[in-house]
């Protein structure tokens, strides 16, 4: 039995970590309770759709997707487009998303095409494609549009007369799926549709894991070699997998920014790869194994987090920057350390396994450090 | 034909592209009333400022550790040499001295340990490089708020906390090596000797290194570790003396940036120093696990060649200022042709 604590407060290392730190950070931001439910209560409804589109490329064995931003930017433009044509409402929140997904599809297509020139360095090479894809978005956004795309509404353009303004305001489809289904309980209020879109995502994702292609992505994500030699297509399996996150995020976007009701033109999607990773592994998965609780767990650790620490920050030191600070150290921190727990892991494995090969040596052989 | 396909692949396609897209940069600046000798001037002075940081992904790159995202970490020891130079008020050359010693100090310390971190992780520098430079940035972040500096050209006025973030180097050390023998002709142009000499003179270093013993083997290290392994070399060690020297070079590399720039950049400054040095070193025909002093030279010139003329092209003829984008596009571009192209290099 107590072994088995232990294993669970190895595995759980994290998560207990970062419920120690907030059960901690709360009392000292003196937050009332009521305000911190109603929030974790919209931002669970906001942001747990962005985090599930991580789940699959974990599956594949390709990792964090960090090139998810190129979803939330297909995502962007649909939202930008309907805003130019007036569509309000539901229809133009579906219609935003009909829009993304050629855009989403194809960028997710490219994503993963380039992922598998660089197998190994997935998350990388994602990286700094989200920051390239950056360049073409501001591209098609600050230049192209309103002068190459038509605009009708040039409220929505720079004074120049082409590219869009740095903030576009949604009201016409600002929190309608939040108030779709409206419920509040005891003055909170509760986006009962989000929740149903995202149980629906969670099912969907539940599904998929047990179909053929799903069996399949887990078998690439396990090994390619062997899954390659069983005649899995490893490689349109690892493009789909990041097409869906893609899609997924595509579709997260569009329900993330109609919450906030404002777009930052050139920087909403920018952080949203980072914010989604970082809740994802404060929940407790890893850079290998990531399930739907630790997405659900996640996100409420990392947005407690989140609306604490500047006010912990201030009422501890006297400095709200500090606790802004401290929680971006958090945000970049949890990432290097799943990533470096990972690398950690597999790189003393392989020792282990060459130590073996070596005629069964003694494990600490494996500290020596071959490379 | 055959010639000209050979010469393709071996300086590369991008960079080709690059060279033939700034030459046309610097041939259509008469035309359009641009003044060609500050342009020169300007990318000269930035070769200057920027060069030692590109120099400083040299010795990564060849021991195997892939490319320094983590670059951040030399500039914050930087910040903290720049910092605490102008805390102790020593001006000039000695002030300018002070700085760079103070922050080799620091980069030791931050190398080593960043230096024995990777070796935990071999094959996934990169990624872990980048996002243990960005959460040191956030901790440095937090130091610029609570350290207790006094000078009062660093703290703000009345109502603020912690440093500024930008603070001037005017009355301590700016220009010390911009204006050191500085060669002026004409008007418009003016040649940063101190700070190119500078430049030489770390990459000389970096080159004689390499040539000895340590420095060879720390190339077979990054050639093939097995082997290095094999003739009994330390490869653990080797590593760290790599990442040691990059995160040096990174801290004396933005000394040498801020003297020329004029500011000291804190807080949020650091975050994204790593990436323009990459993508330089790229631009310049090295792969993530090849890279020369050749590669440093080009990569730098080109680089910072784009980066000044196309907004002065672009501004004088479209009147619109594309050169952020551009900027993106050209440099993570690049990097990602270096991720995803198999392993060779450039001549």
């Amino acid at each position: 039995m107590n072994a088995k604590l232990r294993l669970f407060l190895i595995e759980n290392a994290v998560v207990i970590l970062f419920i120690l730190l907030i059960a901690f950070a709360i009392p000292v931001s003196r937050l009332p309770g009521k305000f911190l439910l109603q929030e974790i209560l919209m931002r669970l409804g906001r942001n747990t759709f962005l985090v599930l589109a991580l789940i699959l490329p974990i599956m594949a064995g390709m990792g964090l997707n960090f090139g998810m931003v190129l979803g939330a930017m297909a995502g962007q433009m649909g939202l930008i487009f309907i805003t130019d044509w007036g569509i309000v409402g539901i229809p133009g929140l579906l219609l935003a998303v009909i829009l993304s997904l050629p855009i989403s599809i194809v960028l997710g297509w490219v994503c993963g095409s380039i992922m598998n020139l660089a197998k190994g360095r997935e998350m990388v090479t994602g990286f700094i494609l989200a920051f390239f894809m950056n360049g073409l978005y501001m591209l098609i956004v600050l230049y192209a549009m309103g002068s190459l795309i038509p605009m009708m509404n040039s409220e929505l353009l720079l004074s120049r007369g082409y590219g869009i303004r740095n903030v576009v305001g949604l009201d016409g489809v600002r929190q309608c799926l939040d108030n779709l289904i409206p419920l509040h309980v005891m003055g909170l209020k509760i986006p009962v549709f989000n929740y149903l879109i995202i149980a629906g995502v969670a099912l969907l994702i539940i599904w998929f894991r047990k179909t053929k292609i799903g069996q399949d992505m887990r078998a690439v994500g396990q090994d390619r070699a062997v899954s390659g030699a069983s005649g899995i297509p490893v490689e349109r399996t690892r493009i789909l997998a990041i097409m869906i996150s893609t899609v997924l995020a595509g579709i997260g976007q569009v329900i993330f920014l109609q919450n906030l009701g404002t777009i930052n033109t050139t920087s909403s999607h920018e952080q949203i790869g980072m914010f989604s990773i970082a809740a994802l592994l404060i929940g407790g998965a890893s850079v290998t194994k990531a399930s739907i609780p630790n997405v659900i767990v996640g996100v409420i650790l990392f947005h407690l987090l989140f609306l604490v620490s500047p006010m912990a920050g201030k009422n501890l030191i006297g400095s709200g920057m500090l606790g802004e600070y401290f929680r971006q150290f958090v945000s970049y921190g949890v990432i290097a350390l799943a990533l470096v727990l990972y690398e950690w892991k597999r790189v003393t494995q392989e020792n282990a396994s060459r130590a073996t090969l070596r005629g069964g040596a003694a494990p600490s052989a494996a500290k020596g450090g071959a490379a | 034909m055959e010639g000209i396909k050979r010469f393709t692949a071996d300086f590369g396609l991008p960079r080709l592209i690059i060279t033939v897209y700034l030459l046309l940069l610097f041939a259509s600046a008469p035309l359009v009333g641009v003044n060609l000798s500050a342009s020169f001037s300007d990318v000269l002075i930035r070769v200057g400022m920027n060069g030692i940081m590109v120099l400083a992904m040299v010795p990564m790159i060849q021991s195997g550790c892939g490319l320094n995202f983590g670059l951040s970490l030399g500039v914050l020891a930087g910040l903290l040499g720049a910092t605490i130079s102008i805390e102790s008020g020593v001006v000039g050359m000695a002030g300018f001295l002070v700085a760079i010693v103070v922050a080799q100090s620091f980069a030791a310390l931050f190398g080593f340990g960043y230096g024995k971190l990777l070796n935990r992780v071999k094959g996934g520098e990169m990624m872990i490089s980048t996002y243990v430079g960005f959460s040191s940035v956030m901790v440095m972040c937090i130091a610029w708020l609570v350290l207790p500096f006094k000078s009062p050209t660093m703290i703000w006025g009345y109502g603020g906390e912690g440093l500024r973030t930008t603070i001037s180097v005017e009355g301590f050390w700016r220009h010390i090596l911009d204006d050191f023998l500085v060669i002026r002709i004409g008007e418009n142009f003016k040649f940063p000797t101190g700070a190119v000499l500078v430049f030489i003179l770390a990459a000389f270093l970096v080159w004689v290194f390499f040539h000895l013993k340590l420095g060879t083997a720390v190339t077979a290290v990054g050639s093939n570790a097995t082997y290095a392994k094999a003739s009994g070399i330390n490869v653990n060690r080797m590593r760290i003396v790599s990442v040691m020297m990059s995160t040096m070079l990174g801290a004396l590399g933005i000394v040498v940036f801020q003297q020329s720039f004029g500011f000291i950049q804190l807080y949020d400054g650091p975050l994204y120093m790593a990436f323009p040095a990459v993508a330089a070193i790229l631009i310049g025909g090295a792969s993530v696990n090849k890279a020369t002093l050749v590669h440093v030279f080009i990569g730098t010139l080109l680089y910072q060649g784009i980066l000044t003329m196309t907004p002065a092209i672009f501004n004088a003829v479209l009147r619109v200022d594309m050169s952020d984008v551009i900027r993106v596009i050209v440099s993570n571009g690049m990097i990602l042709y270096a991720l995803t192209r198999k392993m060779k290099v450039a001549k």
